[in-house]
């Protein structure tokens, strides 16, 4: 960082000016520092030990985290888990966005509904935003139980308070202008919505599904984990007998869909914005 | 300029009605042939088809939705309504917050550090561009693997605890940061690095000269985004990975003691926090653009 | 009888700032009205309080028979229906056709459902073909409005306006995005209307010599108050810089 001093000499408002960008980043560099140190001894971290563990993990990844011919075998079920649990991601990413869609409108000021609803809609929002995936589905396992819809539920509910934030942003940014000309006509709320918002801020929506798509495969890969459903139980089954050559092979479906979704999705977004 | 009297409706000329596209009933259309709309509406029909299809083939082991909604709901009540602490204490919570907090933060420091590098190696007006699509294809598996998975399988490699959790965590800070990062490089004016390069500056000279002060701003509000998510990654990796932090107590509340009063104190120790940070986060943002 | 009625409105958002001080005038039928002065002065308040996009503090409004502020929800939308409004910035749904956009201007007139599913007669299509013929716009008609100029874009909203088979239009800034020759464009179509079709028009401008130019009858505001009322042949210059409160040469003046 000293190499902000290594220049030629400077007129004196402006060396002033980068003396005053060192100390900034002298204190950040310090804070970072101290915030680091309490970190790691909090939590017992091994400086050493880390740095260690990653050459370490690799060759063990090397030599055991490979298929072999008994995790080949168990393909056919572990491709049956992982269409499950990309129909999860989907059918609630679909499900949360609809639903997110109306009561966004709700929140947005293109519809003019009363500010005291406004506020309601996104306190609401905050609240399902902010209470994390892994409470609701320890939540759900009460009364579902090991079940499919433990998963759905916990990652609806998450998706949900995220998109309806989303699309309230989303449309109040896109398409405030060509809202206020369609009450200019004389156009009901109602019809303003489905020829003014829905038009204009339809791509921005699919996009970010198909971004929350990517993302729920990932949680559901966890909450799976948590509620003993879908892939994230495969791997944790074969992760707990030790089979780490079918660990891997789980690992490995879940990149390559991951990848596929997301390229799948780039080229979509490309076509519609 | 010659049908200017619409009030009198003159009948429709001749030269319009040549540019009027008709469907099959002799309608006259109005939607523009776009491939964009057209794409839109392929991909909700396939989702929604997608969605349907996977209603109509999931496994729900006869649960009976209607009682366990009505179980749920009850719970909810018990969780929000009644919190208190049996098993654990205060200060352990705010202990185990502290930890899992420390987690967050250890990852996304290590996530900077890495993504600081890496972005310069994939940013396109500095990059070379074959270095560049090798590091973002490397980035691109790395995230596409789950956090949890990264750090159960440095479990294995490390041991149970925090080098595991933190070295899983920041694989992913590391690969949204890089992509956060490259992206902030990328928007600064093209004509400065020129001008530097021009001048005889060094590589590194060009990074802390021109790079890092006009784009630092800009990955600083990154970093405290990735901060934001890496404490609730953290907290779910506690909880899924046995770990530690106030994620592992959730899961002992919930799946080992069956405490739903315990589990609702802690959640609002969980809820307070994540709101915070959230706060920080967005005034940080907005000072930030 | 005015068509168009302001009786000592005035306009304080948030209760602090003070929008427009008790302005009154009467515009007729058929009349070509320009509303000039410095930003920030009140002129797109003037023309929102007229549809009801805002709502005024104070004093009565008069459009068509109907008393704006005291106006429901129905009469609102009869009121909107009838005084047609284009913007600095078009204003237009981007992602869909030219077509589309015209024909958003009957909503008013429709059934909340046959407006939500987009329902429109054939009628009112050919209508709208034969408006866009007017406007010089038919090949653009199966655009979509983002492939458009600034120029055609605020022609589609000028369509859009005369589909609501308007008795007013209500002009904000219609040329301030636009450059010299497409204002001109504009400015001659808002004229054409005016004169052939007898609609009246309100038009705020911020170019005074544009002003001078088409209008029959110049309002000048300051801070919210009306400052000149009369023809544009008696503006005088010292007028003129009261109204922009500023000194000589500083006048906007950039369209010719």
């Amino acid at each position: 960082m000293d190499k902000t001093t290594e220049k030629a000499p400077r007129p004196n408002n402006q060396t002033s000016v980068f003396v005053q960008r060192k100390r900034t980043f002298t204190l950040a560099f310090l804070g970072v520092a101290a915030l680091f140190v309490v970190s790691a001894v909090v939590t017992n971290y091994e400086i050493i030990g880390g740095l260690e563990s990653i050459p370490k993990a690799v060759i063990w990844m090397a030599q055991h985290f490979v298929p072999n011919a008994k995790a080949w075998s168990r393909l056919p079920y572990i491709l049956s888990k992982l269409v499950e649990t990309a129909l999860v991601s989907v059918a609630v990413t679909v499900c949360a966005a609809i639903c997110a869609f109306f009561f966004s409108l709700l929140g947005t000021k293109t519809t003019r509904t009363a500010p005291w609803i406004a506020r309601i809609v996104r306190i609401i929002a905050a609240f399902f935003r902010n209470v994390p995936d892994v409470v609701w589905a320890i939540l759900l396992l009460f009364s579902f139980g090991q079940n499919i819809l433990t998963g759905f539920f916990a990652l609806f509910f998450s998706t949900f308070g995220m998109l309806t934030r989303t699309f309230i942003e989303t449309i109040d940014e896109v398409s405030a202008s060509c809202v206020e000309a369609l009450y200019a006509t004389g156009a009901t709320s109602l019809q303003t919505v489905f020829n003014g918002v829905i038009p204009s801020s339809l791509p921005e929506i699919v996009s970010w599904v198909l971004y929350m798509i990517e993302t729920n495969i990932r949680s559901s890969t966890l909450i799976g984990i948590l509620t003993a459903t879908g892939i994230g139980y495969l791997f944790d089954l074969y992760y707990k007998r030790m089979d780490y050559s079918s660990a891997s092979l789980v690992v490995i479906s879940i990149v390559i869909l991951v990848i596929a979704i997301e390229i799948l999705s780039n080229k979509i977004r490309k076509v519609i914005m | 300029m010659s049908e200017l009297d619409i009030a009198g409706q003159p009948p429709v000329s001749l030269d319009i009605v040549k540019y009027m596209r008709k469907t099959r009933g002799g309608k006259i259309k109005t939607a523009t042939k776009s491939k964009s709309n057209r794409a839109i509406k392929i991909t909700l029909f396939v989702l929604l088809a997608l969605t349907i299809y996977g209603f109509l083939t999931f496994d729900y082991k006869n649960v009976d939705i209607a009682k366990a909604m009505a179980g749920t709901w009850n719970n909810v009540k018990v969780l929000f309504g009644q919190p208190k602490l049996t098993y654990g204490t205060w200060g352990g919570s705010l202990k185990a917050l502290f930890v899992t907090f420390s987690l967050g933060a250890l990852a996304t420091i290590f996530g900077a550090i890495i993504a600081f590098f890496g972005s310069l190696l994939c940013a396109k007006n500095i990059a070379n561009p074959y270095v560049a699509n090798i590091t973002k294809s490397f980035v691109a598996f790395i995230r596409a693997v789950p956090t949890i998975l990264w750090v159960l399988i440095f479990t294995v490699a490390a041991g149970l605890g925090s080098v595991a959790a933190v070295i899983g965590l920041t694989f992913h800070s590391a690969g949204y940061l890089i992509k956060a990062y490259a992206e902030s490089i990328e928007e600064m004016d093209e004509g400065t690095i020129e001008a530097l390069k021009a001048s005889g500056a060094s590589f590194w000279q060009i990074v802390f000269q021109a790079i890092l002060p006009s784009s630092i701003s800009r990955m600083t509000a990154w970093t405290f985004l990735r901060f934001e998510i890496n404490f609730t990654n953290a907290l779910a990796v506690g909880a899924a990975a046995g770990v530690g932090g106030i994620g592992f107590d959730l899961y002992m509340a919930g799946n080992h003691y069956f405490d739903l009063r315990e589990l609702g104190y802690i959640t609002y120790i969980v809820v307070a926090a994540v709101i915070l940070l959230e706060m920080i986060a967005t005034k940080i943002k907005a000072t930030v653009r | 009888m005015p068509i168009l009625e302001f009786k000592n409105v005035s306009k304080v958002y948030n209760n602090i700032t003070k929008a427009l001080t008790d302005i009154s005038f009467s515009v007729y039928e058929g009349e070509f009205v320009s509303i000039i002065g410095p930003s920030g002065s009140g002129k797109s308040t003037i023309l929102r309080c007229i549809n009801r996009l805002v709502d005024v503090t104070q004093g009565s409004i008069i459009f068509d028979g109907h008393d704006i502020n005291k106006a429901d929800k129905k009469e609102i939308r009869q009121v909107r229906k009838k005084a047609g409004m284009i913007f600095q910035h078009y204003n237009l749904v981007d992602r869909l056709s030219v077509i589309e956009n015209v024909l958003h201007g009957r909503l008013g007139y429709k059934s909340v459902m046959s407006g939500v599913i987009g329902h429109y007669t054939e009628e009112e299509k050919e209508k709208a073909f034969q408006i866009l013929a007017m406007l010089g716009l038919t090949e653009q008609a199966y655009k979509r409005c983002d492939e458009l100029s600034g120029g055609q874009k605020q022609r589609v909203g000028i369509a859009r306006s005369l589909m609501q088979e308007p008795r007013l239009i209500l002009c904000d800034e219609p040329i301030a995005s636009l450059d010299p020759s497409s204002s001109k464009i504009i400015m001659d179509h808002l004229s054409d209307i005016n004169e052939t079709m007898k609609i009246t028009c309100i038009a705020n401008l911020h170019q005074v010599d544009v002003a001078l130019k088409y209008a029959k009858r110049i309002i000048g505001i300051t801070a919210g108050q009306i400052v000149y009322d009369g023809p544009p042949e008696k503006l005088t210059r010292s007028k003129i810089y009261e109204i922009y409160q500023s000194d000589e040469g500083e006048l906007i003046t950039d369209v010719k």
